[in-house]
């Protein structure tokens, strides 16, 4: 038994830990590089030995020599097992419903898990004009359901009105008449705790917090009348062994790990 | 044929330029080389805007940007982009915004000729309120319920010119890509004209030893340009990796306008030719982009006895 106090766990190993036990027992993962990377790769090594992650740049079951810095590192081709034009992505493997989980990401996100990765303010003249969609509108339509990590729980980002709707959840679909194959977003994990939603009609509702967290934190981070869960759990902090693996397996140099 | 023979002859003032390459394979050079001509009022159409378009934006080549992803890779920012867009500084940049697989359809639209393509997207979204040409259809077919279906629809894109960036082509033009191939076939298809931009011409027998890996005809490709390192700071898979430095240096540099005139003074206008930014990069700096070998087994064709 080790005696000295383990090293502070930082906000971006706590989400990848928390992000990667709600892998257990999915199949196929649609992600991005980064806290996706961390969390994937440690749910191959804990929950989730079968995962195979797909990305959008086109790789399916990556064997990467090196952790990639980019979705088109060179190190995720090379002993990859399938790579993918962009028609075959987007539309056999996303459209055609392959995927179980997709991560997003978001400057925004409203009570119904819609997303907002475009712009703050008006669209013709934005304060901050932001990259765009990318694929998020296809891994949100198509995937079953979508993880959203979020490093900062504020009630500008987790707004009552999006200033502009990139990325709709199947609610604003089938409003349009447009009936989209997936459940839309069904977690989203950030610093202070874990929202949640089981699909379509239901607003995210605070299920779990870190500990030392308390729900009226959250209700004052998020700028909506946040719903809360009858019994709100407490998240189990990282063991040991998933810091052990995050740290010395995962992500040695501490590319992402910050 | 020469990159600047190529650009001259294909890429006219108020042209649409398609430039495909999904991170891997950006032809950066043909980018630059259309910055050294001083093409004007260009529409650029490209997936994933980032650091060549950021350039050509800069140098005042581009009065329209059509795309779906406009930012520097995960590296941060398209400082010009950004300017242009929030406050129109120097000048407003039209935009079209679309998603990936919006482009992608387009795309599909374009090559095969056909008059719209069909996604499950944009149901919800308010992208549609800023695209007209986001349209929504109802279907000709029931759905699986039997009920009517709406569905919404892009158009074809047509560019005046493609231009991509390959591994190998044979004389001819027969283009091989191994890696992400992204869109770059579809958006050939879709131009009037194509420029192939590749690291390598080769014999006409190594390119025929693997007609599974040619990603292009020759029959849909106008100019070959043989360009070595043409794709950096992108890279070629096999040839040369990718220059994350520099990517990270672009958000600093793009983000000072001072800083990236300077830039493309030095890099681009302080350079005859994409030979000359090379030499200027040095031996040392390539050789921090070396890649080892990782060869596929070779597969049998067969031949008849």
């Amino acid at each position: 038994m080790t005696t000295t106090a383990p090293e502070a766990v930082t906000s971006s190993e706590l989400l990848s830990v928390v992000a990667s036990r709600e892998l257990a027992s999915r199949r196929t993962v649609f992600a991005g590089i980064g806290l996706p990377t961390l969390a994937t790769e440690l749910a191959h090594l804990t929950v989730a030995p079968q995962i195979e992650v797909v990305y959008e740049s086109g790789v399916c079951g990556a064997h990467p020599s090196h952790l990639p810095e980019t979705i088109a590192d060179a190190v995720l081709i090379s002993g990859a097992e399938a790579v993918l034009s962009m028609p075959a992505l987007f539309g056999c493997v996303l459209q055609g419903g392959h995927i179980d989980v997709g991560f997003l990401g978001a400057a925004q996100i409203d009570r119904w898990g819609n997303l907002n990765t475009s712009v703050i303010g008006d669209w013709e003249s934005p304060t901050v004009r932001l990259p765009g969609s990318g694929g998020a509108v296809e891994v949100m339509a198509n995937s079953h359901e979508v993880f959203v990590v979020m490093r900062r729980h504020n009630p500008r980002s987790f707004t009552g009105t999006l200033d502009f709707c990139t990325t709709p959840g199947p609610d604003r679909a089938i409003a349009e008449g447009i009936r989209p194959l997936g459940a839309g977003v069904t977690r989203v994990i950030t610093e202070l705790g874990i929202l949640a939603r089981s699909g379509v009609g239901e607003e995210l509702r605070l299920v779990a917090v870190h500990p030392g967290v308390t729900v009226d934190q959250v209700r004052e981070a998020t700028g909506w009348d946040l719903r809360i869960a009858d019994s709100v759990a407490t998240v189990p902090p990282p063991t040991e062994a998933e810091l052990r693996l995050l740290r010395e397996d995962v992500d040695p140099g501490r590319v992402y790990l910050r | 044929m020469s990159m600047k023979e190529a650009v001259a002859a294909f890429v006219h003032d108020g042209a649409t330029v398609s430039i495909e390459g999904f991170t891997h394979l950006v032809p950066t050079a043909a980018g630059h080389e259309i910055i050294r001509q001083g093409r004007k009022d260009l529409t650029v159409v490209r997936m994933t805007a980032d650091i060549v378009v950021d350039q050509m934006i800069a140098a005042g080549c581009v009065s329209r940007l059509v795309s779906s992803f406009v930012g520097n890779s995960s590296a941060g920012s398209l400082g010009e982009l950004r300017r242009r867009i929030e406050r129109a500084d120097p000048a407003p940049l039209a935009f079209e915004e679309y998603s990936h697989y919006g482009m992608v359809c387009r795309y599909l639209a374009g090559s095969q000729r056909l008059p719209f393509y069909p996604l499950r997207s944009y149901g919800g979204s308010d992208l549609p309120s800023v695209n007209s040409d986001l349209r929504k259809v109802t279907s000709p077919y029931p759905g699986p319920d039997g009920q009517q279906e709406q569905i919404y629809v892009v158009p074809p894109v047509n560019p005046d010119v493609t231009i991509v960036h390959a591994q190998r082509a044979d004389r001819r033009g027969n283009t091989q890509i191994w890696g992400l191939t992204g869109i770059q076939a579809e958006a050939v298809y879709a131009a009037d004209r194509a420029i192939v931009v590749v690291e390598e011409v080769v014999e006409d027998e190594v390119v025929r030893s693997d007609p599974n890996r040619t990603l292009v005809p020759s029959h849909a490709v106008d100019a070959v340009v043989v360009c070595p390192r043409g794709a950096h700071p992108s890279f070629a898979q096999g040839y040369y990796d990718r220059d994350n430095a520099f990517y990270r240096a672009w958000s600093h540099i793009s983000k000072d306008p001072e800083r990236l005139r300077e830039w493309l003074a030095e890099w681009v206008y302080g350079t005859a030719d994409h030979a000359e930014y090379v030499d200027k990069l040095g031996e040392d700096f390539w050789a921090g982009l070396a890649v080892g070998e990782a060869l596929s087994e070779p597969v049998n064709y067969g031949r008849r006895l």
